[in-house]
């Protein structure tokens, strides 16, 4: 079947240019891929997209001001359904990361009233800040889809949902960062201290441009810190309107900053800074080795990481065999397949090796293509260009390199960034697809014999963000989840993540752990106090 | 060498200076270990070169050791890899038996604590009575408190949102390289392995070339503790080559480093340019001590005193910015010049010598320079200043007063027995000025008073304060400093 126009399942108004920085591309219809979107995939609860969504935040703001850039120029921002610009932002550069992280520092120096202020005010401040999302997560889910091309549906649902999550998870953690006090060896008393490090940098991508916002500034914000944040270049708008929010929760002047621009001028300008006391990244391996050099360089800022992945996900026989089917389809394709922890090395154990294809290629084929804010569709298109050329460049290797394609491989549609879902079987170790981050819908399944061969072969990579197994059987659950080298190891699930939870990668695919209670240690700094006392009494 | 009798400065050494306990340096020790270890065998290294081992007192040559290189690194990794497997000996091991084996390497180093500290004192001119009793004990309870540890590593269960039971293992990083200092030679080695291998990791460790020989020691202590082969591999070797190959290797999964801040950054650098392996640094101080008038003042001068000509001021935590309160700064001055006249200088085997030599002419010219730029940029010498004996890096106790705040003596970390004294009127002042330095490692205060103890404590950027202390350390307390003083905590 063919793309189809559907009419039907319009939310809203028709499609127009957008008219300054208003824009009502929100509601737009659009073709979709081979079959109908369900309307009845709306689930209950999901409002109507904003129409007309003005964007009002577009400067760079610092000291709860907002700032033209230094340089005097703009980041057009497009929204990559259609092709069309949104609104221009005003692009950061070193100057203005300079001018942010004054006013970080400032806000950090002792007797401020951000270092002055009771740690459970902090705590207070998170949580207002989490009921000012709320408030506006309609507007914040419709600008997220109109910026990034993800589903509005998962906009809605999972990055904004996980967002008020992630603020009240540590709200509640803020003035229960405790320090202890030691048995130490001889006549005196000792306790530590977890200080705030002082001025963050933070440097986030465009994939779940809010969810990585909120994941950055929270813990930072939580133990005490002040923040310098640059969203990416491609998806600057929700960090902006966030900032206005901090603003009016009451967070004082200074404590967070949002300088948007490039990596390679304020991104680079934020690495090498003497000024930040730690540096945190979300991106690629390839940048995430820049930065911890720039860092070694430059002041010995604290360094944490979060980067790419190519993950292993492990289908035993003994494993519900749907479930499994459908666990990976998701744990590769959601949000386009633009996730570090995509599970994009799908081993399946032989004897059910082609069941479990069959059924991978049935449900890729499913997939419906359009707008992503007609429920029912279930992908939208890639960020940019450059993504969308390299993933087409990496699926042409999986063919040369003779993998089978199952389906999908091509581009889709006539406008818009978009990708057929793409699945590829008898795919091998060596190749570039099964060695690469491809960071697109493209599925790789491979096929294994035993245990101990595929935790060889899941281990064989200098990435170790994430890994999945199913199987029923408890000791091969176990035996992969403390064989494999991967920050997080999913039994029988995939992308089950939740803010109680640690995340962060083995290997090159990070440094240090975000979320949970560990994600504290990363923006805490141990004090020893030791005081001599006259006589030590047990 | 290690009992000679030699000259000493000023003053005789006070044969009841000895405490009760400390026992006679072994006579003609035998050095028996200089090759590299490698699972858990003696390898010749493999450009062939050796590294001469001097003794820092009398500037004669002890022995040579094997200098291992790049290559010699490599096989030592590869044996780190091999043992940090799956399914290998140590990583089935019971996590009990590995405190087991540290408890044992312990008891092991009880018994040979006469010749390790004897072995350092000629190593490096540290004092023999420090060696034993500060250096030896200090490593015996680092192990036993890590042994401890061992089966106490406990993951968490998490109260996950959704239908999910969640988990967290606390796993071992993997092959650790770790590069140590010569001014704790033992005692740092004991520092980097005890809590790696308590945490199931393996370990490429080397040493400083000035200080090779208890670790090298300590190597077949470990094989006779019964530690499987390639757990931990000793590789010799010199900074810039088998240091930097540790850095930038791509199989060593984690870099702990003790050190310069200069060298620090290099390998921090290295690590984002090869493979991420993490990295903790332990580097450079410029510690403020802060005197206030209502301190106990007596104390006071005596713990500055110990806080920077401790181990001839060769230390990281050396306290080497004094800040006191302008009411007593003269006295204090006075009673410091005192303190500092009477140290005694000479064979650091004989009791009741307080400072021994240099750990080597590169040094020595350095502390000597930087002497010199004090004098020429206007602090007031108030003693020493210049080198002493007539072999021997020995280098005169030395104290400067009105020393101000844009000196060279105030700013760069010195590594010698050099101590600064500035002077400071107010609480926030005095804060502001201790604060004003890329480094953080530790500080001290004194005084009687809480407010100004507990505002100091925690307005400092330091990762230690000792409040009416200084370099009271324990394995119990976490050590590492702020800003350029380091990353990451040990201990």
């Amino acid at each position: 079947m063919s793309a189809i126009e559907v009419e039907k399942n319009r939310v809203g108004e028709t499609s127009s240019a957008c008219k300054g920085n208003k824009h009502n591309m929100t509601t737009t219809p659009g073709d979709t891929q081979n079959h109908d979107p369900n309307p009845s995939a709306a689930p209950p609860g999901l409002p109507i997209p904003v129409s007309d969504l003005e964007v009002k935040y577009t400067k760079i703001f610092i000291n709860n001001e907002w700032h033209d850039s230094s340089c005097g120029r703009k980041i057009p921002v497009y929204n990559p359904a259609t092709g069309e610009k949104i609104c221009e932002v005003e692009e950061g550069d070193e100057e203005d990361v300079d001018k942010a992280v004054k006013a970080a520092k400032e806000a950090f120096q002792l007797g401020s009233v951000w270092r002055r202020m009771d740690a459970s005010d902090r705590g207070r401040l998170l949580n207002k800040l989490a009921d000012l999302v709320e408030r506006d997560q309609l507007i914040l889910a419709t600008m997220e889809t109109i910026d990034s091309g993800k589903l509005f549906l998962i906009a809605y649902f999972v990055d904004l949902m996980a967002a008020i999550k992630t603020l009240r998870y540590y709200g509640g953690w803020s003035d229960k960062i405790q320090g202890r006090t030691i048995p130490v060896d001889g006549e005196y008393f000792t306790f530590t201290r977890h200080e705030p490090v002082g001025v963050c940098g933070q440097i986030i991508p465009w994939n779940f441009p809010l969810l990585m916002f909120i994941w950055k500034i929270a813990p930072a914000l939580c133990c005490g810190n002040t923040v310098v944040i640059k969203p990416a270049e491609q998806t600057p708008l929700t960090a902006l309107h966030m900032a206005a929010l901090m603003k009016e929760a009451g967070f004082p002047p200074g404590v967070v900053n949002v300088v948007p621009g490039y990596g390679s001028t304020a991104g680079a300008a934020i690495a090498s800074h003497m000024y930040i006391d730690k540096v945190a990244f979300t991106g690629s391996t390839e940048v995430g080795k820049l930065i911890k050099e720039a860092a070694g360089k430059s002041n010995l800022k604290r360094v944490t990481l979060e980067l790419g992945g190519k993950n292993p996900n492990i289908i035993f026989a003994d494993a519900d065999l749907d479930h499994a089917v459908e666990q990976a389809h998701h744990g590769l394709f959601f949000n386009q397949g633009q996730c570090c922890l995509a599970g994009s090395r799908i081993f399946v154990e032989e004897t059910i090796y082609d069941e479990f294809v069959r059924k991978s290629v049935e449900r890729a084929k499913r997939r419906v293509l359009g707008n992503p804010f007609i429920p029912g569709v279930d992908q939208g298109p890639q960020i940019d260009k450059k993504q969308f050329d390299k993933i087409l460049e990496l699926i042409e290797s999986g063919r040369k390199e003779g993998a089978k394609l199952e389906c999908g491989g091509s581009p889709w549609g006539d406008k818009g960034l978009f990708i057929q879902p793409t699945v590829f079987s008898d795919v091998t170790d060596e190749m570039r697809i099964a060695k690469e981050e491809i960071f697109g819908p493209v599925q790789q399944i491979m096929k294994f014999k035993t245990l101990d061969e595929v935790i060889k072969r899941a281990n064989s990579t200098h990435y170790g963000l994430v890994a999945g197994v199913f199987t029923q059987n408890i000791n091969k659950a176990l035996t992969i989840a403390s064989s494999l080298q991967a920050g997080t190891v999913w039994v029988n699930c995939y992308n089950a993540m939740s803010s109680q939870c640690p995340f962060g990668g083995f290997k090159m695919s990070g440094n240090g752990r975000e979320m949970g209670e560990y994600g504290l240690q990363e923006y805490t700094e141990i004090k020893t106090v030791t005081i001599k006392i006259p006589q030590k009494n047990s």
